[in-house]
């Protein structure tokens, strides 16, 4: 039999960038990451298990520890757990929800970049169309979105912090177009 | 110092001298100067030439709206950009800046006999004049005039500068920083509202800059400025942009705004763009953007020399430049006697005033002559002496009939001239909003606003300064609580000494000139004179539209915003209409040129489009793989061995995997888990194939229409599980496909039960095809039995590979045994490593997108796209075992029964054997009938795909062609771009082993 094959990053090879004292951007650690999609009491069936209740309000993230669950539209949220056994954990929490639904593994379709800085705003704010001002757009508000021409789902975590998780192929494209939006913040 | 420059004021920092180059010449400036006033201040008033007759071309304005002052600026070979205002321009050290649309020099231009000739170059001389013969317009006529045309060259290197975008939001945006936007941005963020305020200018203020004499609540116009300034900079509601122009309004109030970030420096950091383009979302939005001088509309006002009296006012005030020594003054208003007045203190001979009206007001008038001026009313100027600069006017007294009496002709070196204001309503119009003409003033002023906004102070018409800022505040305030700020703040401003801008005039002035011959000129750039506007009203044109694309004027690159209202009135006196009834052009974007850098901002380059690369793309390049662009994607090609070639590389993939084994990175298909209690009714209805009756763990080869009926996707889908389907798709199709399932769930099929999820990219999927894929992979696949009975063509197990999970499917788009192992992405890499050394070690090699499509031509599988193009059935694609008849209904089955569909001469995907084996067909050629079809002969069909195939030693295709399974074993030609039509014999498309036994095994 052969050696268990070894997890390669699609960052790989990328460098990321980063200003000093204003933004920093971190690769997100491996996470187990599902597509839930069903009805709300689908979503509150799988929260009574999981932690976090999805939330029935549009664009905002419930977390509890360090699980997650983002609205993403009246039918889909967006689940993060640490990263483990995937088709277990599904596997249990599927069976705690009698609702029509589906709990689809996309562990390895999404990655996360962390962005966190006083500038993380204005960078993304480079080729993302949305108010993020802390009003329009507070922490724990979560949405699909666009970033120049990759979708991307956008998370306030924090006053200065965003997490931003895109299908993997995007990888390049959104590294370098953060790090070209980045660069006059270095002035 | 130059006796141009003062020996004090203005806002230049004198003790900061600056060199630069004027088309090669050595210069000084100081730092603060504008390239025109630096050069004015080195008495050069001849910058450029027109556009038609190359006549000699001075600075005109002060401001954005200069027609002449164009000029190409040169940092470095590719760095040369042409069409820039000089005199918005910032001086740095070591500018190089060259004047244009002049050969051999500017002084000497041999293009100005076009001038001589001008009576041949009227209006419309282009279209009347060019017509024959007809072939000479492509290659002779049109080059000429383009190379002898046009302003500035366009740089011929790639533009090394760096575009960034930004998108904000605020409550009011304000645009313009004079008097009236200064203090709405100051009510704004009294009021509490987030603010951005731009202003194209270097330095906030407006027409506030250089005053020396106005106060404003008891201060001096700096001191005012400088408070205010300093209280909105010190806000961190308050976004400050200067040199910054708002070029475009669009719906609900989202204005474009360009700021040049660095081509004012001399040696600007790499990390900084050259300009930044700001998307702004604005809640409110206040415009201020002032009132553009008018010129006078008289016989040779273009000669170098002739300004805008404000202009020189400004050039004085703000910069310390006297434009001449001694000036006439040519006005229709009263604001030029102020700059009359701040001249003549300068030491400026002002010879006299010459004053357009009968009866100017005399506390105007009064205020001159105490300062010892000459006031002449009702004078006008009948003509100008000069070459490459104005030497003298004409002065001409105005009788009660407009005949000309008295003349006398006055000495100058510069005539400032001022025909009224016009309010800069370009804005305004681009939002949308109404224009109303006021005839007293003869204006057109901002009407109802398209959208959220405002007009105020000089661009809505009002003009004393304490109203101005009164309604700025007003304005302010009001656009903070309509954003939903608090408000309620109340101030009045008083100043003293503002300017008076009461007076004008539009079109032609008196003069006793021959109409028919003199040049006054409307549109300096474009060469238009006041003659050339009433040639084209004779010429029968009556709307203002057809006049300015008839005589081009106000389509120079300052959209007229100085010869607009003279060309209207003009227009409107000759038809004998109303100013408003002959209407007013559209204003559109930009206000200014904007350079396409602002346009493409980040996209270009690696950034233009996303490059999608797939989990195994490095390890493909490292092999040194090519690759192929698949909608976003990029595919592995070849693998080229040392020395081979793309055929040689492709042969030998092509029988490697035929005799071994070859591995293929098919990570890029789409996949779609669809999944819930009703997934295979869903599946009925989105596929033509019936899906109830398929096992758990079979796969079947799925066929999608539109409902027109015509082939829309096609893949392999494995059932996992009940309610759980694999649905693949091709690599082009998977978002549409993707879309249309969720747009019939969400709309059409609302009473099922299913949920749909991509995972293209969840999967990566290494596909090991030949007569050794299971020997490959079966050291490496734990707890599936992938024998031959265990494991039939066209199922699907899931276990584990390599010690990760797996979707493992034996599918094969070769004809050969097949297997496509699914991994999680991360692990592809680490998979793929395993398989490939299995593979070599049985022989194998790794294949790329071009082997794949051959090896599936041989055995005649589709490649939907390719094969198809949107207008073939499933059964005219060859396809049609796969419809399933019985079922009630599907997407696409009302489309098929349509009579057309079902009627005789569709084409059919057949094959096509070339009579000469070595021969392969151009992709796209058309099948006709002989050899030598007659003209006009109509195609019987066309090649969809064609390539060697060094298995069967001969070329294959396949093709589109009328009623083509009728007709296998006929003989038709395909069309050659390089020679004549050449025979091949209409064949089945399936040509290698038919009977699919190598599949089976």
């Amino acid at each position: 039999m052969s050696e268990t094959a070894t997890r390669l990053s699609a960052f790989a090879g990328l460098t990321l960038p980063a200003v000093r004292n204003r933004l920093s951007v971190t690769v997100a650690p491996d996470a187990i990451r599902y597509s839930l999609r069903g009805s709300p009491a689908a979503a509150a069936a799988l929260g009574a298990v999981f932690g976090p209740v999805p939330s029935t309000t549009a664009c905002r993230a419930t977390s509890a520890g360090d699980r997650a669950a983002l609205w993403l539209g009246p039918d889909e949220w967006y689940l993060l757990a640490p990263d483990g056994d995937a088709a277990a954990l599904a596997a249990s929490l599927s069976a705690a929800i009698d609702e029509p639904h589906a709990l689809v593994d996309i562990s390895h379709r999404n990655v996360g970049l962390i962005l966190k800085g006083p500038r993380a705003a204005d960078v993304l704010n480079g080729a993302c169309p949305l108010d993020l001002s802390e009003t329009a757009f507070p922490v724990g508000m979560s949405t699909r979105t666009l970033y120049a021409k990759a979708e991307i789902i956008l998370w306030r975590t924090g006053l200065d912090t965003f997490r931003v998780e895109f299908w993997r192929s995007f990888a390049g494209y959104i590294v370098g177009l953060i790090a070209e939006n980045a660069r006059e913040h270095a002035v | 110092m130059s006796r141009f420059r003062t020996e004090a004021g203005g806002r230049v920092k004198r003790d900061k001298v600056l060199s630069f180059t004027f088309d090669g010449v050595a210069y000084q400036g100081l730092t603060g100067d504008t390239l025109a006033s630096a050069l004015l201040a080195n008495g050069v008033h001849l910058v450029g030439r027109s556009f038609k007759y190359h006549r000699p071309r001075g600075i005109v304005t002060a401001g954005p709206e200069d027609q002449n002052a164009l000029i190409t600026l040169r940092r470095d070979a590719a760095r040369e950009t042409p069409n820039l205002r000089a005199t918005q321009v910032e001086l740095y050290q070591g500018l190089e800046a060259e004047s244009q649309n002049r050969w051999p020099s500017l002084k000497f231009d041999v293009n100005a006999i076009n001038g001589l000739a001008s009576s041949l170059f009227v209006s419309g001389f282009y279209y009347k004049t060019f017509m024959w013969p007809r072939s000479f317009w492509k290659n002779v006529y049109e080059p000429r005039i383009r190379a002898a045309a046009g302003l500035g060259k366009a740089p011929a290197k790639a533009d090394p500068d760096r575009y960034t975008s930004r998108y904000v939001h605020c409550d009011v945006l304000v645009i313009g920083a004079g008097p009236a936007g200064l203090t709405a941005a100051l009510a704004a963020k009294e009021a509490g509202a987030t603010v951005i305020l731009a202003d194209e200018g270097a330095e906030f203020g407006g027409s506030l800059l250089g005053d020396a004499v106005t106060t404003i609540e008891g201060k001096s116009t700096d001191a005012w400025m400088s408070d205010v300034v300093m209280n909105l900079a010190m806000s961190d509601k308050v976004r400050m942009l200067a040199r910054t122009t708002a070029f475009g309004y669009f719906a609900d109030n989202f204005v474009a705004l360009v700021e040049r970030v660095t081509d004012h420096l001399a040696a600007p950091s790499d990390a900084l763009p050259r300009e930044r383009l700001w998307q702004v979302r604005a809640k409110q939005v206040i415009l201020a953007t002032g009132a553009l001088e008018r010129p006078l509309v008289f016989p040779e006002n273009d000669r170098p020399g002739i300004m805008m009296a404000e202009a020189g006012r400004s050039f004085l005030n703000r910069y310390g430049v006297k434009v001449g020594l001694r000036a006439v003054v040519f006005t229709a208003t009263d604001s030029a006697y102020r700059a009359a007045i701040d001249l003549k203190q300068a030491g400026v001979d002002i010879q006299l005033i010459a004053d357009l009206r009968a009866r100017p007001p005399a506390d105007v008038v009064d205020e001159a002559l105490a300062c010892g001026l000459t006031v002449r009313a009702a004078s006008t100027l009948c003509g100008t002496q000069g070459g490459l600069r104005v030497s003298a006017a004409e002065v001409g007294e105005v009788n009660g009939d407009l005949t000309i009496g008295r003349k006398e002709v006055v000495d100058c070196d510069v005539v400032l001239m001022s025909g009224g204001w016009t309010p800069n309503i370009n804005l305004h119009s681009q939002s949308r909003g109404r224009l109303i003409y006021n005839e007293t003033t003869q204006n057109f002023l901002p009407g109802a606003p398209g959208y959220d906004n405002v007009s105020i102070g000089a661009c809505k018409g009002t003009y004393d300064l304490s109203a101005t800022m009164n309604e700025g505040y007003a304005a302010g305030e009001a656009a903070a609580r309509a954003s939903g700020r608090k408000g309620g703040m109340k101030k009045g401003f008083s100043s003293l000494g503002g300017l008076a801008m009461g007076g004008g005039h539009l079109g032609v002035v008196p003069h006793d000139r021959d109409p028919g011959r003199v040049k006054a000129f409307v549109d300096f750039q474009h060469d238009v004179t006041a003659k050339d506007i009433k040639l084209a009203t004779r010429e029968g044109f009556q709307s203002i539209e057809h006049v300015k694309r008839f005589t081009t004027t106000g389509m120079a690159t300052d959209q007229g915003k100085t010869s607009n209202m003279n060309a209207l009135a003009i227009a409107a006196k000759a038809i004998g209409k109303a100013i408003p009834e002959v209407g007013l052009t559209t204003f559109r974007l930009p206000y200014t040129p904007t350079t396409f850098g602002n346009f493409a901002g980040t996209a270009r380059g690696d950034l233009f489009d996303p490059i999608r690369k797939t989990p195994m793309h490095d390890w493909a390049a490292a092999q040194g793989a090519p690759f192929e662009n698949v909608a976003l994607w990029k595919r592995a090609w070849y693998f080229p061995k040392a020395g081979e070639d793309m055929h040689a590389a492709v042969n030998r993939e092509c029988k490697t995997v035929r005799t071994t084994v070859g591995m293929f990175d098919a990570s890029t298909l789409g996949k779609i888990e669809v999944v819930g209690p009703d997934a295979a009714e869903f599946m009925n209805r989105m596929y033509v194939n019936p899906w109830t009756k398929l096992e758990i763990g079979r796969c079947r080869y799925g066929i999608m229409c539109r409902d027109d009926g015509f082939v829309y996707d096609d893949g392999v889908v494995g059932r996992m599980a009940a309610d759980r389907f694999h649905v693949t798709t091709t690599t082009g199709g998977a978002p549409r496909v993707m879309n249309l399932m969720e747009d019939y769930l969400q709309t059409e099929f609302t009473d099922l039960k299913v949920f749909l999820t991509s995972t293209t990219e969840q999967w990566a999927v290494i596909a090991v095809q030949g007569p050794k894929a299971r020997e490959v992979l079966a050291p490496l696949v734990e707890g599936i039995d992938i024998g031959k009975d265990a494991m039939p063509h066209m199922s699907v197990r899931e276990g584990r590979i390599c010690g990760v999970p797996t979707r493992l499917f034996r599918i094969s788009f070769t004809g050969e045994l097949g297997f496509e192992v699914n991994v999680p992405a991360d692990y592809g890499q680490g998979v793929l490593d395993a398989i490939w050394r299995e593979v070599r070690e049985a022989g194998g090699c790794a294949y790329g997108t071009e082997a794949m499509h051959v090896l599936r031509a041989e055995k005649g599988y589709i490649i939907v796209g390719q094969d198809t193009d949107g207008t073939l059935t499933p059964d005219e694609a060859g396809v049609g075992w796969a419809v399933g008849k019985a079922k009630a209904d599907f997407l696409g089955k009302r489309g098929l029964m349509r009579p057309d569909l079902t009627g005789p001469s569709r084409k059919q995907l057949i094959g096509l054997l070339t009579v000469d084996p070595k021969r392969v067909p151009d992709e796209g050629a058309q099948l006709v009938a002989s050899a030598a079809p007659a003209k006009g002969s109509h195609a019987l069909g066309h090649v969809t795909s064609a390539y060697w195939s060094e298995n069967l030693g001969r070329s294959i295709a396949m093709a589109q062609l009328e009623n083509g399974r009728a007709r296998l074993g006929e003989t038709v030609y395909i069309t050659s771009l390089t020679g004549a039509a050449f025979p091949a014999v209409v064949a089945d498309p399936i040509f290698y082993d038919k009977a699919g036994a190598r599949i089976d095994v």
